[in-house]
């Protein structure tokens, strides 16, 4: 299997966040292709399109399309932001990439910014990941240094800086308008789209945000062509991807494996589960994804079209992986807490229901349910999804009622013995 | 209200962003002021209004908006231990139960000499390294009772020397 050889393909040498190291692997090539043998904007935008590279910061969206978006022939700055504020419960990749690999991450932005035409870019990176922002910052320095970014790059016409902007602690800035509010010095709420960043972005300029992930891949796409890509993986589901394997298995990690390898085969690589331990339920996109049941996960695919199909989302590739030992409810109630914590505050269905959603799932777990709280969890669900500015209640709410639906009678027991199923303890 | 070096900090902060977008080195500036003050106090918060051109209600927004930043002062080391769901799985809790024992304080309270403030906090993103905290600049991953005893004594050791 083509293990760990896109984003993270460095990542076992010494000081592989060096330009020395990352240059000695074939680094910057991709980019002085694309600046010397002058690659056309287009050709690059039709290269990411064939690889089939979807964003993997958790929306999954076509990158390809995403940067045939961005205007041609404008007045004024066009702008290229890394979504590096990662913090989804489960998600701990773009940390690794960033620590040892922020060249493939510079590479990968250079060329999008030439394929776009924008002139300023900004990493935004979460401002708890201060060794990753060191990092980061030496390697930009490095690439200044070596004439790869700033005024005419390696001798040709274009131009272009990148920065590093430090975030402050909000989930919410992960949200790409969320991002650019808190880059603009604002607190970090959402903006209602349309207009989409393409037209009225950072500082109401055309903007084009990706994730680190994926701007990590593009200099492998152009310097092997994006069918090479498609082939590491399947049809519209193109290339590698990293997967956060966390929870309750016995080496947890980033795997970065073929789309469409099988869980099974994911599980194994992570050392698999505990001793004498069952599989419960995968969260397999990160806590805003629904919960997939044990048995069912074993024979899912891990790739974007599958895990759909199994009534869940791919979305950043953060495995949570929970064993027998655990109770569905004290999960879901931790995972209920974090939305309520992180909502912004901007939308009611969002601001009052995250708080309704852990208060319910609170009295569960210590053992004050009601008859009539799941049908409650259910309803409430069903009032918040779909009517807020952003997705970040959709995703509090999917925890809650997948787990309800897969782990009723675990739920029922709490309300009937107030206590965990599970545990066999009295709360 | 600021020391040379801060504002000279907050000045390559502000080359970054176009120069009609002062607004967008708020944070940093925030940042900075923290780092050298220890919290926001009111009157630096204004200051960073005037130093930006701002209104002061813009900044007290995002002093309030994000979780770095602290209104009141804290201990010397703020330990952060992440409870979200992945280090929830490996052990949080007890984690979070052993410092608390430790020190003395429940989560969210500074201990007597001002040395500590316990502190439960959402996903830190180091998930495969679970039960982790942050102290300062720093990751503590792959936590047990032995590692934090150590820690402990460490950052007990690092304040002696500054005093």
């Amino acid at each position: 299997m083509f293990v760990n050889g896109v984003t993270l393909q460095n990542r076992g040498l010494p000081d592989s966040h060096r330009l020395s190291v990352y240059a000695g692997t074939g680094g910057y090539d991709a980019l002085r292709r694309v600046l010397l043998d002058s690659m056309a904007p287009d050709q690059i935008i039709s290269e990411i399109k064939k690889s089939a590279l979807r964003g993997r910061g958790g929306a999954g969206f076509p990158t390809g399309l995403k940067w045939s978006f961005m205007p041609k022939g404008v007045t004024g700055t066009k702008y290229l932001l890394c979504n590096a504020d990662e913090g989804e419960p489960g998600t701990c990749k773009d940390r690794d990439i960033m620590r040892y690999e922020p060249h493939r991450l510079i590479e990968g932005m250079i060329i999008g910014a030439y394929a776009m035409g924008a002139r300023t870019g900004y990493i935004f990176i979460r401002g708890e990941f201060v060794e990753p922002i060191h990092i980061v910052e030496a390697a930009l320095e490095e690439a200044y240094a070596k004439g790869y970014l700033g005024q005419n790059i390696l001798g040709t016409d274009f131009s272009f800086d990148l920065y590093v902007h430090r975030g402050a602690g909000a989930y919410i800035c992960g949200e790409e308008t969320a991002l650019m509010e808190a880059l603009e010095g604002k607190k970090g709420q959402p903006r209602f789209k349309p207009p989409f960043p393409a037209s009225y972005g950072l500082y109401g300029q055309p903007t084009t945000i990706n994730n680190v992930e994926t701007f990590a891949s593009v200099p492998s796409i152009i310097a092997k062509s994006g069918e090479w890509f498609l082939n590491l993986g399947k049809p519209n589901n193109g290339g590698t991807k990293i997967f956060s394997v966390t929870g309750h298995v016995q080496r947890p990690g980033n795997y970065e494996v073929p789309m469409g390898t099988p869980f099974k085969e994911l599980l194994e690589m992570a050392g698999g589960l505990r001793p004498g331990r069952q599989l419960k339920a995968v969260i397999p996109g990160g806590t805003s994804t629904p919960m997939v049941g044990g048995e069912a996960m074993m024979a899912v695919a891990m790739d974007y079209d599958s895990i759909a199909k199994s009534g869940s989302a791919l979305g950043a590739g953060s495995v949570i992986v929970i064993d027998d030992s655990v109770c569905i409810v004290r999960v879901v109630e931790r995972i209920a807490r974090f939305y309520m914590h992180e909502s912004c505050g901007q939308c009611t269905p969002c601001r009052e229901g995250m708080g309704w959603l852990w208060r319910v799932m609170h009295r569960l777990e210590n053992g004050q349910g009601r008859e009539e709280d799941l049908q409650l969890l259910l309803d409430v669900g069903s009032r918040i999804e779909g009517r807020t500015i952003c997705a970040l209640a959709d995703g509090g709410v999917a925890p809650v009622v997948s787990s309800v639906r897969l782990f009723r009678e675990e739920y029922e027991y709490h309300i009937r013995h107030k206590r965990c199923l599970v545990d066999g303890g009295a709360v | 209200m600021l020391s040379e070096k801060s504002l000279a900090e907050i000045a390559r902060e502000r080359a970054k962003y176009p120069a009609d977008q002062a607004r967008s080195v708020l944070l940093a500036a925030l940042r900075i002021a923290q780092e050298e003050q220890g919290y926001l106090s009111d009157a630096v918060m204004e200051y960073i209004a005037g130093l930006l051109g701002i209104p002061a209600i813009q900044v007290y927004e995002a002093a309030t908006f994000y979780s770095m930043y602290d209104l009141q002062p804290v201990g010397r080391h703020k330990l952060c231990v992440c409870g979200s769901v992945s280090c929830f799985l490996n052990g949080s809790d007890a984690v979070l139960q052993h410092l608390s024992e430790r020190l003395g304080v429940s989560p969210g309270e500074t201990t007597a000499d001002g040395l500590f403030t316990l502190q439960e906090v959402e996903c830190l993103g180091a998930c495969k390294d679970a039960p982790m905290l942050q102290v300062g600049d720093h990751y503590y991953e792959n936590l047990t009772q032995e590692s934090l005893d150590a820690l402990l004594a460490k950052l007990r050791g690092e304040s002696d020397d500054v005093r």
